[in-house]
């Protein structure tokens, strides 16, 4: 097992960071579009070998974060219903909603249940047949597929107490989103790692074609991320902005038909609304009408006050790469990863955490 | 069942003539400066690789004492037993305690066991409180770090952290991790002898080595420079925290310590801990510096650096 050593070789990054400065253009910027690649930037100090030639802007690739709060709002009132259990992951217990989060939920007497997988909570319906069991589908593409396994599975074995809120995300769509919005100006993109193992790289083809720019698909180590800049800059040198791979081991242009299979019998492509964004047509997936029964959307009747964002806090510029959490006036003081305002400070892949936790707030 | 338990199990496994007396309080005679010290067990699963709660229960306590560089004698031991947990199980957590509590050379010398309602607990948590002597003149402390020390590492870390996580996870490694769960007296004492200059001594539990670090930066009032190519870390605990988007930083250990030392003593001190078989893999991993006062900062593989800061909000799974 040598993967690591090889992917984070100090001769070889300091080589590639050379290069990279040689060739780059002043002030290229790219956006780093998941929270994952945001960590790992963060913890190997790649932000500070690259500028000032290149810049990196940390994009809305959080799962946890880009959940809205009408989303969240949705889920704590499930969990206040009687012969409910809610399954989550771990990162959304704390994620303040307009009044309450599930955290304060299940303090007050909620059953919230902390699940690692999707298959984890379609045993707690199976273990659990007198109550209903509702798992809060958060994620992006890499989620998804296990997500609707559950389903198929609780389907085939007529587990009928078991329900999904699919608040799924889909991610080349947003990129288009963000793209289009031309809020922000980007040299490129460095698309995701693990959701490309599943959709493969050809989803992002519009990149180029439509806006011009440079985009590859990368894996986490210090490595990848190198590699993927030089790439892009390769791309840029030569005019021709494509989308390619510098992730051959974890990732192959047409993704896992096996997994996309999954989620085509299960999901259906819809509205997705985006902590930030807004809500955004053909961005996200709901419960297919042949899994109807299993969607907690149709199966519990849930209306909700009208949520609320939590004052002060800039998450959704944030996640848009608009802002950095240094222009936030929260960050560090009452925004915090054990006292979180918002979402990007909570989840293990928000932008906030990244910067609190590896330090860009004390430099 | 309390009355069978205590004589059967406990007294069989346990038993010693003051525990034997089943008095209210244990009477002893001691001499010198008392350490004094309590933690509670709750961890989940109470079986894990390398280990199990009893265990746990034994060798947290002595660590916690032989981190003030007390010679740990005796222990109180407390069992919360949930409404039908197994005595099977409950047979081979005793007998746990009595393999570490031999190893540590301390004796269990009162003890209490509850049975409470299904749900009132989970399965069993433990309870243990220690007394040990400390040396005197000897003073350890987490405040005492000055310019120019080193930091050493007594081995690999965490590795307690991932044998549970993964055992939970239902991870399948070609090589399991163990969990580094091990009583520390012995080590400790090996190297107070070796210089009585020890000017921090910590047992990086939980929160992990990152939280230690930082308890002597703020405590002492210094700045802590690591490295991260000095850090031992085992490969597959490395691969686990990339698998689960931990940081090795900041998992627990249940077998290891950090000592700050005067830097003419820490050549001598890192070949006495190699010496010990819970220490082989010791390091120097960092030094104690003027700059950045009350902070962390590890030079990466790539020479950048980046600040340790305190774990705060992670979610992990009860691990002790």
């Amino acid at each position: 097992m040598k993967f690591m050593d090889e992917y984070r070789d100090p001769q070889m990054a300091l080589k590639l960071v050379e290069r990279i400065h040689r060739r780059s253009p002043e002030g290229v910027r790219f956006m780093e579009f998941c929270g994952g690649h945001t960590f790992a930037i963060m913890k190997h100090g790649l932000r500070q070998l690259l500028s000032p030639k290149v810049q990196l802007i940390s994009g809305p690739g959080c799962p946890v974060c880009v959940t809205s709060i009408s989303e969240i709002d949705k889920a704590i009132a499930l969990a206040n219903q009687p012969d409910v259990i809610l399954a989550t992951f771990g990162d959304m217990l704390r994620v303040p909603g307009s009044r309450s989060s599930l955290q304060h939920t299940r303090a007050e007497g909620g059953d919230v249940r902390v699940i690692y997988s999707a298959l984890d909570a379609l045993e707690l319906a199976r273990a659990n047949p007198d109550k209903s069991v509702v798992l809060v589908g958060i994620g992006f593409e890499t989620t998804a597929p296990t997500v609707a396994a559950s389903l198929a599975e609780a389907k085939s074995s007529g587990i009928d107490n078991y329900h999904v809120l699919s608040f799924h995300k889909l991610c080349p769509p947003v990129i288009k989103a963000l793209l289009e919005s031309g809020e922000i100006k980007l040299d490129g993109i460095i698309c995701p790692g693990h959701v490309s193992t599943i959709i493969g790289s050809r989803p992002y083809e519009f990149v180029a074609r439509d806006h011009g720019i440079a985009s590859v698909v990368t894996g986490f180590e210090p490595l990848d991320i190198l590699l993927a800049v030089d790439m892009m800059l390769a791309q840029i040198e030569r005019e021709e902005p494509k989308v390619e791979i510098a992730y051959h081991r974890g990732v192959a242009p047409d993704g896992n038909r096996e997994a996309l299979k999954f989620m085509e019998k299960v999901f259906v492509v819809g509205e997705a609304d985006w902590r930030g964004i807004g809500k955004l047509p053909g961005s996200g997936l709901r419960v297919g009408p042949d899994y109807r029964n299993f969607d907690a959307e149709s199966s519990f009747s849930i209306t909700l006050p009208p949520s609320k964002e939590p004052p002060g806090c800039i998450c959704g510029d944030i996640l848009r790469g608009v802002k950095t959490p240094l222009q936030c006036k929260l960050f560090g003081k009452t925004c915090m990863p054990d006292s979180p305002v918002g979402p990007c400070m909570v989840s293990s892949e928000g932008t906030c955490a990244a910067y609190f936790l590896y330090g860009e707030n004390h430099e | 069942m309390s009355h069978d338990l205590i004589k059967n199990t406990l007294l069989g496994r346990l038993g010693n003539p003051m525990l034997n007396r089943l008095d209210d309080s244990a009477v002893f005679d001691i001499n010198g400066r008392l350490a004094f010290t309590t933690d509670s067990y709750v961890v989940s699963p109470l079986f894990f690789p390398g280990g199990d709660i009893g265990k746990l229960a034994v060798c947290g306590t002595v660590n916690d004492l032989s981190m003030a560089g007390a010679e740990p004698l005796y222990l109180s031991l407390s069992l919360i037993i949930e409404e039908g947990f197994s005595l099977d199980q409950l047979e081979r957590v005793i007998r746990s305690v009595q393999e570490a509590a031999a190893e540590a050379g301390v004796t269990v010398v009162t003890g209490d066991t509850k049975v409470v309602n299904r749900g009132a607990a989970d399965s069993l948590f433990i309870n243990t409180a220690g007394v040990g002597i400390v040396p005197a003149d000897l003073d350890v402390s987490s405040s005492g770090a000055r310019i120019g020390d080193k930091v050493i590492l007594s081995g690999p870390i965490g590795d307690h952290g991932i044998a549970l996580i993964s055992q939970r996870e239902r991870l399948t490694f070609e090589s399991p991790v163990e969990s580094d769960c091990a009583p520390l007296n012995t080590l400790v004492k090996e190297v107070l002898q070796t210089t009585p200059h020890i000017h921090c001594l910590r047992d990086p539990t939980r929160g992990g080595l990152a939280s230690t670090l930082n308890e002597f930066a703020e405590s002492s009032g210094v700045g802590v420079r690591i490295k991260e190519d000095k850090l031992p870390i085992k490969k597959t605990v490395l691969a686990t925290c990339e698998l689960m988007g931990f940081d090795p930083l900041y998992i627990a250990n249940e077998g290891k310590l950090v000592a700050v030392v005067d830097s003419r003593d820490a050549e001598a001190v890192l070949q006495k801990i190699r010496e010990n078989p819970y220490g082989r893999e010791a390091e120097i991993i960092g030094e104690i510096v003027e700059d950045h006062s009350g902070r962390v900062i590890m030079e990466t593989r790539l020479g950048t650096s980046r600040i340790i800061d305190l774990l705060s909000g992670e979610l992990l799974p009860r691990i002790c």
